[in-house]
């Protein structure tokens, strides 16, 4: 018998070298990979075998390195990304079409993707998209859609095009290079290896008061705890918050746990301590209180009250009102009405919440992923009391956002824990806790009335929205905001009033998820379309294309744009599909009698940045005394591709290939402040600061070599070099005298949108510019068992201009994949559906072709006419689905998703 | 706490008896079971035991499918059509990432209500090979190995040795039919496996009709393969009298009532498949 002494080493081959590791009996094969043979291109986003970023090669065959015991790797071949690619012409070409397609966003689950592919290509040069499907389907992406990605295994033709990345120009990103050879780093890939961890110790009861027992007994007797924190140990304000009237979470709570999943104390010791460590063994009593887990049960006589100041647990409410609503559906010639819900949705990012800090020559550097650096800026300067010059935040690369990440996750926690222990100290998020504790998309309660005339034309709607913005105001004043100025979607109503309640509740908090609110009304409001038009026996499709909004035509708001409303260009582009997918549909279905097939259409509109709030982006850039041109981009770029679209617009303004610039980041240190990402606000705001910022670079240069205005401008070999009409100039940079930073010239220049506060009736002037959508959608519905299964989707986009079309086809893809999770799949629930096996988001077999049409209404404020984009996309996913549904079989879906139990109960009860 | 991944079997039965030790295969339902702070005295590796994996025919025909045999293993074997059912469960267990490290026995010990590979090897009349160092060698029915939500009818000095098939009397098809929300990666609803053998008119002569995941433990409907019996599979009508052994449950992924009503329907499609009967073009 071949036993062993705990601790001894092992020998395996990794990546074509003998390594040897020292694990500890039953550590996992990532945790070898990452933490003793600096693999850190191995992610890991669940340890569960749900996500598959962790997947490496064993003897050539993928496995979730989270399930491996490393033992069991003992004299056998690991592959790694990163380590491979050198060697294996596979993941060399991989790297090349990934990049070529755009099949990495965020990159958290690239890694995972390519190794996988590679193992499907050894075998199957030319595999077909089912091959890759069934290859690829153990590794969740909730970023990309998965087309691009079957795109790249499959060998498609290129998307990008090779050249100076003008504006217009499907470029590769300029950051896709570490995503697919698995350098980038991302939250939890900075730390080194062997510091301080820290585990959180949270609420098991979604309401339960709480007693610590002797805590310096705890640390001083657990081997391996270094210190431990509560909330006596927050030296500022133990509160944070995203909107400033609202700043109500608790860094630690003390008085009771308002949520399942609350942050209570923290443990921080030795790595081996807390991967040992069982939260249960910390010394804290619960008394578990009754709690409320919906809107109405929490504004009912008996449910305890969650925040002083908030009666009722209604935290606050939103509101637009236009014309004579009452009046208008009493002359309506038909008026349908409906009441439609939704639950939480989990932004399921396949990186869960990570970051690293320690104190540097006595300031706190804190590096972690995050979607605002700024914000967290000011949010640390609060917790901790600090001068905001001895915080400096640096942000990682970021797998994954969707909205979470706007609010504070591991931050405080590393920032106290580094404060704390002066040592550096890492934490990373299980996929438990993350889903426990991040924000989550409001459920919504939903009431609607809308009329019509005759000849089709809107007359009158009503919207009452209750939201459960959960035990925190997190953003859901943005939501009870922002809801009624879109509830109306993209369409002319005269009389209107729509009102929004944001309730408290002792779920987990609400906040900021792809939209804010508007995908869950647009279901609503779409689908009552659809039943309108079909009472006024006018198509679905002619019916929004009368309705549209249109240039000079107001919004709800009173809000008038001369120019730039492109919803009606939308709609129309999809009427040959609409025609031919819909007799397609009826073909199908006159052969079949259990499957039906149907085709469904939806709009949407999105206002882009901040609602009627100021909203500004500041962008910086220098010519350093070598002639190296630098651009401070600070946008985040979350996947989406700002890292690439900002410097696009920089690099056309000021006249010069993309290639010319160095590009540095966020960083609170030296990076203005360029907003957070967030309302697919940075194409168009941050997009704007950099045009303008060119600008000025520009004209400074221009003026100083006395050059004409369309001179040529070229940066380098310690100067500028500037050709125009009388030949040319040249600026010796190195003579130049340099500021602080060692720029000798240098432009900054910020841009916030124009817009107007918003009346007592919610009129004014909330945004500077919309963006405009229409999606079409074809399902199949397997009528005896209830299950969808989306066959095609054609996707029309107005995005005024698109800066780069394969990044945007990549945000449609992408959105309409989450649109899709939330329409058949997603639904949170605490307690129950705490990880991605019981919370199900589409895999690569779930997302079908998407065609996308782009249709250009230039913007007069956006950069070159561009708008956002990013939240727009899946907007019209749901409810084109549903429509879809509601086609194929004539059951109406009010709740999503719509699982299949929920489409066979609404099948059935159509009766036989 | 310990890490043993001995060679021989008699090795590792010495090890199982010695206390409380977690066995250990393709890992994919050990770590995610795992709780923080509890560990096992010491981890037993059964993968690298000789015989353990693969999958051979008995003497006496049987079919034996080693302890240690991944998912991708069985799909790769040539095997009879018998297993077709079987084959088809295991390319939708997980993911390929689950099919190449989890092991077949493996889902049988961890004895999920929702375990893809029990309806396919219950009507293939499988039955588990124990063994332990004190008493040797015992068979228990599939049937009667899985005793209830994650309990077996192992005992703690025990190891699951192999898998054993016993030869089809005559030829017979067989069909696995999975519900989820979602391709791939996803835990079922409900399943349904169904062999059927058919005679000379295409009467049906043998029947066996398996559920998961709509009671504590996979059922056999012996109720309705009786009744099926000498009937037409063309005809077939499935009622609520033939799933009365199931006890579904409501969670997060149906309620109960809608289980039962899958289940029937799905009944139907496994039996329809099995008995060749292609009724996808109109379905």
């Amino acid at each position: 018998m071949n036993k062993k002494p705990a601790i001894d080493s092992i020998r395996f081959t990794l990546d074509g070298a003998t390594v040897e590791a020292f694990p500890s009996p039953g550590d996992r094969l990532s945790q070898a990979l990452r933490e003793q043979l600096g693999a850190r291109d191995v992610k890991i986003g669940c340890n569960a075998g749900d996500c598959g970023a962790c997947t490496v090669l064993l003897d050539g065959a993928p496995v979730c390195a989270c399930l491996t015991p490393v033992h069991q790797a003992t004299g056998r071949r690991v592959e790694t990304l990163a380590g491979s690619q050198a060697t294996d012409p596979i993941l060399r070409a991989l790297a090349e079409s990934f990049q070529d397609q755009g099949a990495a966003q965020c990159g958290i689950c690239t890694p995972g993707m390519m190794i996988s592919a590679t193992a499907l290509l050894r075998r199957n040069a030319d595999p077909s998209e089912e091959d890759v499907k069934a290859a690829l389907g153990g590794v969740l992406c909730r970023c990309t859609g998965y087309r691009k990605i079957i795109d790249a295994v499959r060998g498609a033709a290129p998307k990008v095009r090779a050249g100076a990345g003008k504006v217009g120009q499907p470029i590769r990103r300029l950051d896709g290079a570490g995503k697919v050879t698995g350098a980038e780093q991302f939250g939890d890939d900075v730390a080194p290896a062997g510091c301080l961890e820290i585990l959180v110790i949270r609420s098991p009861h979604p309401r339960a008061a709480f007693e610590f027992g002797d805590l310096e007994e705890f640390a001083r007797a657990t081997e391996g705890v270094e210190a431990v924190l509560t909330a006596a140990d927050v030296p500022g304000v133990n509160l944070h918050g995203v909107l400033p009237q609202f700043i109500d979470q608790p860094v630690f709570a003390t008085d009771e746990a308002r949520f399942r999943g609350e942050a209570v104390a923290a443990v921080i010791g030795a790595p081996q301590m807390i991967a040992r460590f069982d939260p249960a063994r910390f010394p804290v009593t619960w008394t578990p209180l009754p709690s409320v887990h919906d809107v109405d049960a929490a504004r009912g006589p008996d449910a305890a009250q969650l925040h002083e100041g908030r009666a009722d647990n209604v935290m606050c409410g939103g509101h637009v009102t236009c014309g004579d609503v009452e009046a208008a559906l009493a002359g309506a010639d038909v008026v349908v009405e409906g009441h439609f819900q939704s639950g939480f949705v989990e932004h399921a990012y396949i990186e869960p919440e990570a970051g690293f800090a320690q104190i540097v020559e006595g300031r706190l550097e804190l590096q972690a992923c995050t979607q605002a650096p700024g914000m967290n800026h000011e949010a640390l300067v609060l917790i901790t009391g600090m001068d905001r010059s001895q915080i400096r935040i640096l942000p990682t690369g970021v797998g994954g956002g969707f909205g979470s990440k706007l609010d504070l996750s591991v931050q405080p926690y590393l920032a106290l824990g580094a404060l704390k222990t002066g040592k550096p100290v890492r934490l990373a998020y299980s996929r438990v806790e993350s889903m426990q504790s991040s924000t989550k998309r409001h459920p919504s309660d939903l009431r609607l009335r809308i009329g019509a005339r005759r000849d089709g034309l809107l007359q009158g709607m009503t919207f009452d929205g209750v939201f459960d913005t959960g035990a925190y105001a997190s953003w859901g004043p943005t939501v009870a905001n922002r809801v009624p100025v879109h509830a109306s979607g993209p369409y002319r109503i005269a009389d209107y009033r729509a009102r929004t309640t944001a309730v408290h509740t002792h779920n987990p908090p609400s906040g900021a998820f792809r939209g804010f609110g508007v995908p869950q009304s647009a279901i609503a409001q779409e689908s009552l379309f659809d039943m309108l038009a079909a009472k006024l026996g006018i198509d679905p499709l002619e019916f929004r294309i009368l309705n549209a909004l249109d240039n000079g035509v107001p919004t709800v708001c009173g809000q008038v744009f001369a120019q730039g409303v492109g919803i009606k260009p939308c709609l129309e582009s999809l009427r040959a599909s609409w025609a031919a997918e819909r007799a397609e549909a009826a073909r199908f279905n006159s052969e079949h009698l259990v499957r039906k097939r149907g085709v469904g259409v939806a709009a949407g509109w999105y206002g882009c940045g901040n609602t009627s709030l100021p909203n500004p982006s500041t962008i910086k850039c220098g010519v350093r005394a070598d002639g190296t041109l630098v651009l401070h981009q600070g946008a985040m770029d979350i996947g989406q591709g700002a890292g690439t679209v900002i410097p696009q617009i920089f690099a056309t303004t000021l006249g010069v290939p993309v290639g010319a610039l160095t590009l540095v980041g966020a960083d609170t240190d030296v990076t203005p402040d360029a907003g957070k990402t967030s309302a697919s606000r940075q194409t168009f705001v941050s997009g704007k600061a950099a045009h303008l910022a060119a600008e000025a670079l520009r004209k400074a240069i221009l003026a100083r070599m006395n050059a004409a205005p369309d001179a040529v401008l070229q940066f380098g070999a310690g100067g500028i070099e500037a050709r125009d009409a009388a030949g040319k100039h040249r600026l010796d940079c190195a003579v130049m005298e340099a500021d602080a930073e060692g720029y000798v010239l240098r432009a900054e220049e910020t841009y916030d949108p124009p817009i107007t506060p918003l009346d007592e009736n919610g009129q004014g002037a909330p945004y500077a510019q919309f963006g405009y959508a229409a999606h079409l959608a074809v399902v199949e519905v397997d009528t005896a068992l209830g299950t969808v299964t989306p066959v095609k989707f054609v996707a029309a986009h107005d995005v005024g201009k698109a800066i780069n079309p394969m990044l945007v086809e990549g945000q449609i893809e992408g959105g309409i994949a989450q649109g899709l999770g939330m329409a058949l799949m997603e639904e949170y629930i605490p307690g129950r559906t705490e990880n991605l096996h019981d919370y199900l988001i589409p895999t690569i077999g779930d997302v079908p072709e998407i065609r996308s049409i782009l249709i250009e209404e230039p913007d007069a404020h956006g950069p070159y006419g561009a708008k956002g984009l990013g939240e727009h996309v899946l907007i019209p996913t749901a409810p084109a689905i549903l429509n879809a549904i509601h086609h194929a079989t004539g059951a109406r879906i009010r709740r999503v998703p719509a699982t299949p139990a929920r489409v066979r109960a609404a099948i059935k009860a159509l009766g036989p | 706490m310990s890490y043993h991944n001995p060679t021989d079997l008699p090795s590792a039965l010495e090890l199982i008896a010695q206390g409380d030790g977690k066995v250990v295969a393709g890992g994919t339902d050990v770590y995610p079971s795992a709780q923080p702070g509890s560990a096992p005295d010491f981890y037993l590796d059964v993968t690298r035991i000789a015989g353990l994996s693969g999958i051979s025919e008995e003497a006496d025909g049987h079919i034996r499918i080693g302890a240690a045999t991944t998912w991708s293993a069985l799909v790769a074997a040539p095997l009879p059509p018998a297993f077709d059912a079987l084959k088809h469960a295991a390319l939708e267990v997980g993911s390929v990432q689950i099919q190449n490290a989890g092991t077949i026995a493996g889902n049988l010990c961890n004895a999920s209500p929702a375990a893809d590979g029990v309806p396919p090897l219950l009507i293939l009349d499988a039955q588990v090979e124990l063994a332990s160092a004190a008493r040797g060698y015992r068979l228990l029915p599939l049937a009667e190995f899985i005793k209830g939500v994650r309990l077996t009818g192992l005992a703690p000095d025990e190891l699951v040795t192999g898998i054993l098939v016993p030869p089809q009397p005559y030829p017979v098809g067989t069909a696995f039919e999975k519900l989820g929300s979602r391709r791939y990666l996803v835990i079922s609803i409900t399943m349904v496996a169904a062999l059927i053998g058919l005679d000379a008119r295409g009467h049906i002569a043998e029947a066996r009709v398996a559920v998961g995941a709509a009671s504590p433990v996979a059922q056999r409907l012996v109720g309705l393969e009786r009744r099926l019996l000498g009937t037409n599979p063309a005809k077939l009508v499935i009622g609520g009298g033939d799933l009365a052994r199931l006890s579904p449950i409501d969670d997060v992924r149906g309620p109960a009532d809608y289980r039962l009503e899958a289940v029937a329907e799905q009944c139907a499609r496994a039996i329809r498949r099995a008995a060749r009967i292609d009724r996808a073009a109109h379905e």
